[in-house]
């Protein structure tokens, strides 16, 4: 009950969150709504039983991957055309895209919502996530530590060719 | 599900409407974070551990896009001087 509760609690303060990311001017305040978001879907993957996932979105997203967003805001410019004007001029195109695509998904999923969820929260504790990532793919493991040294890499470049071009 | 679909779809709208080049890199974080509640609500239901594996990967991707991301977007700044998504219409082709 009060799982159902909470969890009903957690989804709408994503939805909300989510829709204050397109209303709301400023960047900062975009990227603190899209923050609030993503707590409540860390809570949404604890209510859900994987907790691993909700303490590795709390820790990357929140904790990573949106400070390096808020010092980049920080870093850059506040008086911008592009706050007093908040939309292009896609606006209505845009929408109408995003309701016919909903359209279209709502559709071709409409036959999943039916099924009660088996409660099976017992396999989702830390150890057999260990055992599974490491005994069954290992190997995308080791590939995931290129990926990011090929992104380290390419942001080096990035920055290197820039500054050669401007000065 | 309903919720990840709407996210998802909050999401492109939001890449597709906004001007500001940071918003429109937050709107596809939304919409990684819906495809990720998919995935971690299809996990759930087939209870297999195969999607949460898939999420954590997903979660590394998303982290080194936004490292080059961000590094591009200072540098578009730094030569326009704007952050207006409509002034790099250069790139039309």
């Amino acid at each position: 009950m009060i799982e159902d509760l909470l969890m009903l609690l957690f989804g709408s303060a994503a939805a909300v969150g989510a829709l204050l990311m397109l209303v709301l001017r400023h960047p900062m305040r975009v990227a603190l709504a899209l923050i609030a978001t993503m707590i409540s879907l860390g809570g949404i993957y604890g209510l859900l039983g994987v907790h691993v996932i909700a303490v590795f979105q709390i820790m990357i997203y929140v904790g990573a991957v949106m400070v390096f967003m808020v010092y980049a805001i920080m870093l850059l410019d506040v008086r911008d055309p592009s706050f007093t004007e908040r939309y292009s001029r896609l606006l209505w195109p845009g929408l109408a895209a995003a309701v016919v695509l909903l359209g279209v998904l709502l559709d071709a999923t409409r036959f999943g919502f039916a099924d009660p969820a088996p409660a099976v929260a017992r396999q989702f504790g830390v150890q057999p996530f260990s055992v599974a990532f490491l005994g069954e793919y290992w190997v995308y493991f080791e590939l995931t530590s290129v990926l990011l040294v090929v992104a380290v890499l390419a942001a080096v470049a990035i920055v290197k060719l820039g500054g050669r071009r401007r000065g | 599900m309903g919720l990840s679909l709407a996210l998802f779809a909050i999401g492109l709208l939001g890449l597709i409407v906004r001007r500001n080049l940071l918003v429109m890199l937050m709107c596809m974080e939304l919409m990684l974070n819906g495809v990720n509640l998919s995935l971690v609500t299809f996990a759930q239901r087939s209870a297999t551990l195969d999607g949460a594996v898939m999420v954590f990967l997903s979660f590394i991707v998303a982290a080194s896009e936004i490292a080059i991301a961000i590094p591009i977007v200072l540098l578009l700044v730094r030569r326009r001087r704007t952050l207006d998504a409509g002034a790099f219409n250069e790139l039309k082709g």
